[in-house]
């Protein structure tokens, strides 16, 4: 049986016993205290550093026996209308367990929480993960909106989280706070992504009017924010900015609103089904019959040109670069192993970050697991935290992955790609859709 | 007694609610005039784009008729809001793509596109009158004596069991519907374009109204059904069989939320589990809209709602320099369906009897 | 028998490729003997074969025989799928049709032996059922609770594990879990004799009845004990979904003033736990959109105040709007709330979709409630004056008025009542109860989201309130458990929650139509329209309710 002790690590802003002062309150709520207290100090731990086996660590160590399986856990939002985004990470990293078979000599284990996309979900999922002394590490969440109250539950409990899919800046920002410490990525900032898009339109495809749409997600609604302050510094006009809902089906009046502007462009980084409808339906509006259509890594897909159609002929989509030149077959192959497990092509975009969240978190456990005489193993909760923060150059198969100190680990090497043929049996990132460009490292 | 016109005039002359309604009343006013004549004199859109708003509304409105229409007969009938309609649309549309896809695999759906389209109806009608009635059987036939919110629970229990049935079974992803080359491009009828999917969908619209409206009013089970709707005991006595008729009701509209399925997909090429959910609340607003229980109304709603929906944001929030107007379509519906109400509580068309029992 | 067969043959199938069966594969009920999924399937056919046997008469071998034949067509028709699975590639229709599924139905035999082992298990268990629903004695219902308790056990083992997991507990643990995996045998034998004790005990305690006054003291001493110990026993993921039952229940009580006592359908109850969440969010915001950095306590009443009056306008325009018309103008301002709060328009003040970020915890002399084992001492404290003012209401004039109105508005008009203030108070005050969830919900969670409000939330709170009895306060803290409390407890089986929720309603209301914990005039009214109906038109009725209540 695993064993786990826990530290209380983090700076005083995470600690909830210090300052304790009872004095001078009621006698009803000193009793209703004295109990909260005493829940309190059921889960903290000590504030030194533990030392459990052959390993000290000021986090806390995860003790696995000898044949049990390590554990892995995913919060990713399994259920409701947004389901498809978290079942599809989740593929992901059942693929990578599959392909990985076994860490440091043990089995591996998936458990997991539904997030419901919105931040009590996260919350609720963090909470309880948190609660499992025996989880090593995590993947999640699926939402912007869940990690940031997740992630400093998880945090607190010492356990690091890698997200598949968040994009939004502030979660890696320089100035995220000692809360977010545990917490990492291997989707695209938006500020990444978003400025790519707007140097290759505005510097490689010479256009100057543009427009852009978002759907009221956070990833949507910042990546369409950053091209537009991008664009318009680079001295292009924004001729609008639209919003639909997800679940809008359709979209021809917001077009024929956007035609009136006479942009070049139209941007819409935004998932399959709505860009779908945007797709198809922007050619039958009047006035943007010539109109180029560009999109994001939510709709990189063949399941969008099912959803688009012919429509999608001739537009472009920023991603990471997948092509065969850059990252070898590894992609191709994953895909084919998708298609064996689960019947079907995968449901969103982000099932290829979640598989490299997955392997960079074996790979840091690798690294820092120690045996002991049993051949029990030994993990250090902050060590690893420091390893997967320590990640340089990692093989995934959405690039080469390295993490910066704020936990940013997604391959900067933003593609432009245009769709050539439509027909999703001929889909080939590289040669169709053609990669036409690729931002140049900083 | 209490009837909806007599609603309004019940408050007390000069009272501040009469002051707050009016009130807002005339803020709506304002708000949608400062925003029309600021909006025509942006000079943003041209004539022509005005027309394509309002066309493209009124095929919109078309999709959300034909949704209604089902909608509207079951609650003329049962005096119950039928939730789970919506996810009978989407279980005829969803179930027959795995009849679409075979047939386009094999071409014969463009050999042959209205042979296909007929066995697409068929199939898609098939399985939502099966569920339609099912869901009768199970959820509503018991409560049929139960006070009013109770079966309202159980079709919002029976709304989230069917999506989420078909999500188990077929799927979280969408599936992509085949496209009839018969129906691409653009007809031109009365010189306005209009794109051959949006009149397919607003002929049969019509065409279904008027079937519908025919039915209920020419054949015998239409008059069993209308002496249904006025008092279930009553027509016990006459000799009317009420759980046949109400069976018959729900599979008309299931039938129908069927047809409309395959039209939708038609247009939007793309079926989901949870396609139904949305279009389900805009049909009931269009239904409340037109005067819930009435035919005539549902069309009339639908198409409202369409116009509203696509015009709107461009014609009233342009003006008052709003960003992103359409995110906020639904708003304006939903405000329209506010103001409709206060002026008239019964729906466009509705009967000013629906007041109490309603 | 061969249609009950049928109909849970169907049922069958129908888990089997809805992914549920496969989904509860993964949880053993005895590790490595029976996992929850198989037993779901097995229940399957014994079930069959106990309505079967109902339906038989009282002939003894009729009835076995009915059980056998039910059990019997069970198996022929997963045997069939099975079968259908070998044939056709099914997966292309059903995602779930996997190869681990046809190996679970079948117990990993070829295709063509899977039939008549299929056959065979579900006849025998078909008859199994039969005879214990024949048999009558003292052990069948000990049995069945034992088994019930069983597979609780194995469904919630997850949380049982988390809780087991103070080093103190960890012989506990080892002795009822295998490590890393399901329960043992000695632990599923143990939970089994422990629930089948307790029934036995509970039956005789029946016989030897505690005065009621005392019954009643101890019930309430137990209750506000357990309240009291839960989040500490249970850890802070307890208190966290405690914190939610909670909010819910301080929804739940808003909007019982507005359906429950006074009969307006509200479908976008939402909107005001969405406006008191909004308001604390901003006013104590530490973040950039945060206008005023007060502290909680000071912003709480201004949520609770700007909350009553949102209640207020948006009840005006609604007041001559009656019915399914109400459902649908209300379920419009649920969506307008959230579409303004999403929309680009309001971005600069409101975050758009961004969200409020940043807000503080409450403190108390300088104490910070900062986790949920914390805030949940606040929402019991909460609920409880709120509760306390709901229960208050209920018994005052403005109650009665209420409930008046409800009954008919036409004949309360004529009494007396002012319709305009009553109805408006009813919306302002629902909406102010709303608003102190919401207050709570914006520092449990420290931001506020758009996301966080969506329809699905209004459906919930009715359905809770209904589900719990109409215009009743225990209801409402009953249903907010049944309804809120143990689908968060079974998050892990995120996916399938909504499809059981959804049976789960549609059961709940054909099997107890007035709720759970039904206020009593409503119950009483229930009957005597069940009697006279009963009576007049000589349709079957339910059988006289003979729950002892309470």
């Amino acid at each position: 049986m695993s064993q786990v002790k826990t530290a209380r690590p983090l700076p005083n802003t995470l600690r909830y016993q210090g300052g304790l002062s009872m004095r001078n309150t009621k006698a009803v709520w000193l009793a209703l205290l004295a109990l909260a207290v005493a829940g309190a100090s059921l889960t903290v731990g000590y504030a030194a550093p533990v030392r459990v086996g052959p390993v000290t660590d000021d986090w806390g160590v995860v003790r696995v026996a000898r044949g049990q399986p390590i554990i892995l856990a995913y919060w990713l939002v399994v259920a409701g209308p947004d389901a498809s985004l978290g079942v599809d990470s989740r593929r992901g990293i059942e693929i990578a367990i599959d392909d990985k078979k076994t860490v440091a000599g043990h089995p591996i284990r998936l458990i997991g929480e539904d997030t419901g996309c919105n931040a009590e979900g996260g919350q609720t999922a963090a909470t309880k993960l948190a609660a499992n002394r025996q989880i090593v590490a995590a993947v999640g969440s699926s939402c912007s909106s869940e990690a940031v109250p997740g992630a400093p539950i998880l945090c607190k409990a010492g356990i690091v989280t890698v997200s598949p899919s968040n994009t939004a800046p502030r979660l890696t920002d320089p100035k995220r706070g000692p809360e977010y410490a545990c917490y990492l990525r291997t989707a695209h900032n938006d500020l990444v992504q978003g400025r790519a898009a707007a140097m290759f339109v505005y510097h490689v495809l010479g256009l100057r009017r543009a427009a852009t749409i978002h759907d009221g997600s956070p990833y949507a609604e910042g990546l369409a924010n950053v091209f537009a302050d991008v664009f318009k510094r680079l001295g292009g006009t924004i001729t609008s900015q639209e919003a639909v809902s997800p679940t809008d089906t359709d979209m021809r009046p917001v077009l024929t609103r956007i035609a009136a502007g006479r942009p070049q462009l139209i941007y819409y980084p935004i998932f399959i089904a709505a860009g779908g409808h945007i797709t198809r339906q922007a050619k039958e509006v009047s006035g943007l019959e010539n109109v180029r259509l560009m999109s994001a890594d939510g709709t990189f897909s063949p399941d969008f040109w099912k959803a688009a159609g012919e429509a999608a002929k001739g537009m472009y989509n920023s991603s990471p670069d997948l092509s065969v030149e850059a990252l070898g077959p590894r992609y191709q192959q994953f895909l084919q192993k998708h298609q064996r497990k689960y019947g079907e092509r995968p449901l969103s975009a982000f099932h290829a970050h979640a598989y490299d969240a997955a392997m960079m978190i074996f790979a840091a456990i690798e690294k820092v697991a120690r045996k002991d005489a049993q051949g029990n193993t030994y993990i250090g909760r902050k060590a690893l935290r420091d390893a997967l923060f320590a990640t340089r150059n990692f093989p995934g198969i959405t690039g080469n992955l390295t993490c910066n100190p704020f936990g940013d680990c997604a391959d900067p090497k933003i593609a432009v790609y245009q769709t050539i043929s439509a027909d999703p049996a001929k889909w080939n990132p590289g040669t169709d859709p053609k990669k036409l460009w690729s931002m140049p490292r900083q | 007694m209490a009837t909806g016109a007599a609603a309004a005039p019940r408050v007390r002359r000069f009272s501040f609610v009469d002051a707050f309604l009016w009130a807002f009343r005339l803020a709506v006013v304002v708000v949608v005039v400062w925003g029309t004549v600021g909006t025509l004199r942006l000079g943003r859109y041209t004539a022509e784009q005005w027309k394509d708003f309002f066309v493209f509304g009124l095929a919109q409105g078309g999709i959300y008729a034909l949704i209604a229409l089902g909608y509207t007969m079951v609650y003329g009938i049962l005096r119950m809001i039928n939730f789970a309609h919506g996810e009978v649309f989407m279980s005829g549309a969803y179930t027959a793509y795995f009849v679409a896809a075979p047939l386009a695999a094999s071409g014969f759906l463009n050999r042959h596109p209205l042979a296909s389209l007929v066995i697409l109806l068929a199939v898609s009608a098939a399985v939502s009158t099966a569920i339609a009635v099912l869901v009768e059987r199970v959820a509503y036939r018991p409560l049929r004596r139960a006070p009013r919110l109770v079966p309202l629970i159980t079709a919002i229990g029976a709304s989230f069991f069917l999506q989420y049935a078909f999500r188990g079974l077929y799927g979280s992803g969408f599936r992509a519907y085949p496209e009839f080359e018969l129906f691409k491009g653009e007809w031109e009828i009365l010189g306005v374009g209009i794109l051959r999917t949006q009149a397919v969908v607003l002929v049969s619209a019509a065409a279904l109204m008027l079937a519908l409206y025919q039915f209920v009013m020419r054949t015998k089970a239409g008059k069993a059904m209308r002496a249904v709707s006025e008092d279930k005991d009553a027509a016990a006595l006459m000799g009317i069989d009420v759980d046949r008729i109400i069976v018959l009701t729900f599979a008309i509209g299931g039938a129908a939320a069927g047809a409309a399925g395959i039209l939708y997909a038609l247009v939007f090429k793309q079926v989901h589990f949870f396609m139904g959910f949305v279009p389900g609340i805009k049909a009931f607003t269009s239904a409340v809209l037109g005067g819930i229980g009435n035919i005539p109304g549902a069309m009339l709603g639908g198409m409202f709602l369409g116009v509203v929906e696509s015009v709107g944001p461009a014609l009233f929030l342009d003006g008052l320099g709003i960003p992103a107007p359409y995110q906020l379509k639904d708003v304006i519906a939903f405000i329209m369906l506010v103001m409709v109400l206060i002026f008239r509580p019964q729906g466009i068309l509705g009967e000013r009897l629906a007041g109490k029992r309603a | 028998m061969w249609r009950v067969g049928f109909v849970f043959g169907v049922v069958a199938c129908f888990l089997s490729l809805a992914g549920l069966v496969e989904a509860l594969h993964a949880r053993w009920v005895v590790d490595g003997v029976v996992s929850t999924g198989q037993a779901l399937l097995l229940a399957l056919p014994l079930a069959a074969g106990a309505v079967a046997v109902r339906r038989a008469g009282d002939s003894w071998g009729g009835g076995l025989w009915g059980g056998l034949v039910a059990g019997a067509v069970v198996g022929i028709c997963v045997g069939a799928l099975v079968w259908l699975g070998s044939v056709v590639n099914l997966r292309a229709m059903f995602v779930n049709a996997s190869p681990t599924l046809f190996e679970l139905l079948s117990g990993g035999r070829p295709p063509n032996a899977a039939w008549p082992f299929a056959v065979g298990v579900g006849g025998l268990l078909g008859l199994m059922g039969a005879l214990a629903s024949r048999v009558r004695g003292r052990w069948v219902r000990p049995v069945a609770v034992g088994c019930a308790g069983v597979l609780g056990f194995a469904l919630f083992q997850e949380l049982v594990q988390l809780l087991l997991q103070p080093e103190g507990l960890a012989a506990v643990r080892d002795w009822l879990f295998v490590s890393g995996g399901g329960p043992t045998a000695q632990g599923a034998a143990a939970v089994f004799c422990t629930a089948a004790a307790g029934s036995m005990l509970r039956s005789a305690a029946r016989r030897t009845t505690l005065p009621p006054r005392l019954a009643r003291a101890v019930w309430i001493a137990a209750g506000l004990f357990a309240l009291a110990v839960l989040p500490v026993a249970g850890g802070p993921f307890t208190a966290q979904v405690l914190v939610i039952v909670g909010l819910y229940t301080l929804m739940g009580l808003g909007l019982n003033l507005e359906v429950g006592l006074a009969g307006l359908l509200d479908l976008g109850f939402v909107a005001f736990f969405a406006i008191g969440a909004y308001t604390v969010g901003l006013l104590t915001s530490m973040g950039e959109h945060g206008i005023a950095h007060w502290s909680f306590w000071a912003a709480v009443p201004v949520a609770v105040l700007v909350s009553l009056a949102a209640g207020v306008i948006l009840g005006i325009p609604v007041l001559g709007i009656r019915g399914d018309y109400l459902a649908i103008a209300t379920l419009g301002f649920g969506e307008i709330v959230r579409l303004l709060v999403l929309s680009d328009a309001l971005r600069p003040w409101l975050g758009g979709s961004q969200g409020v970020l940043g807000i503080p915890k409450p403190v108390v002399a300088g104490f910070e409630l900062s986790g949920p084992q914390h805030l949940y001492y606040l929402t019991v404290v909460t609920s409880a004056v709120v509760a306390y003012v709901a229960w208050r209401l209920q018994d005052s004039r403005l109650g009665r008025a209420w409930m008046a109105i409800r009954e008919d508005e036409d004949v309360a008009e004529a009494l007396g009542v002012n319709l305009v203030s009553v109805k408006l108070l009813a919306y302002g005050l629902g909406a102010a109860f709303a608003g102190v969830g919401g207050a709570i919900f914006a520092v449990m969670v420290g931001s506020v989201f758009p996301h966080s409000f969506q329809l699905l939330i209004s459906i919930q709170v009715l359905a809770l309130i209904i589900v719990g009895g109409m215009g009743s306060l225990p209801g409402v803290i009953v249903g907010s458990v049944a309804l809120i409390g143990l689908p968060e407890l079974l998050r892990e089986f995120g996916e399938f929650r909504f499809l059981v929720y959804g049976a789960a309603l549609v059961a709940m209301m054909l099997l107890r139509p007035e709720g759970l914990l039904p206020a009593a005039a409503q119950r009483r009214e229930l009957r005597a329209f069940e009697e006279e109906f009963v009576a007049g038109a000589g349709l079957p009725g339910r059988e006289p309710a003979a729950e002892g209540g309470g």
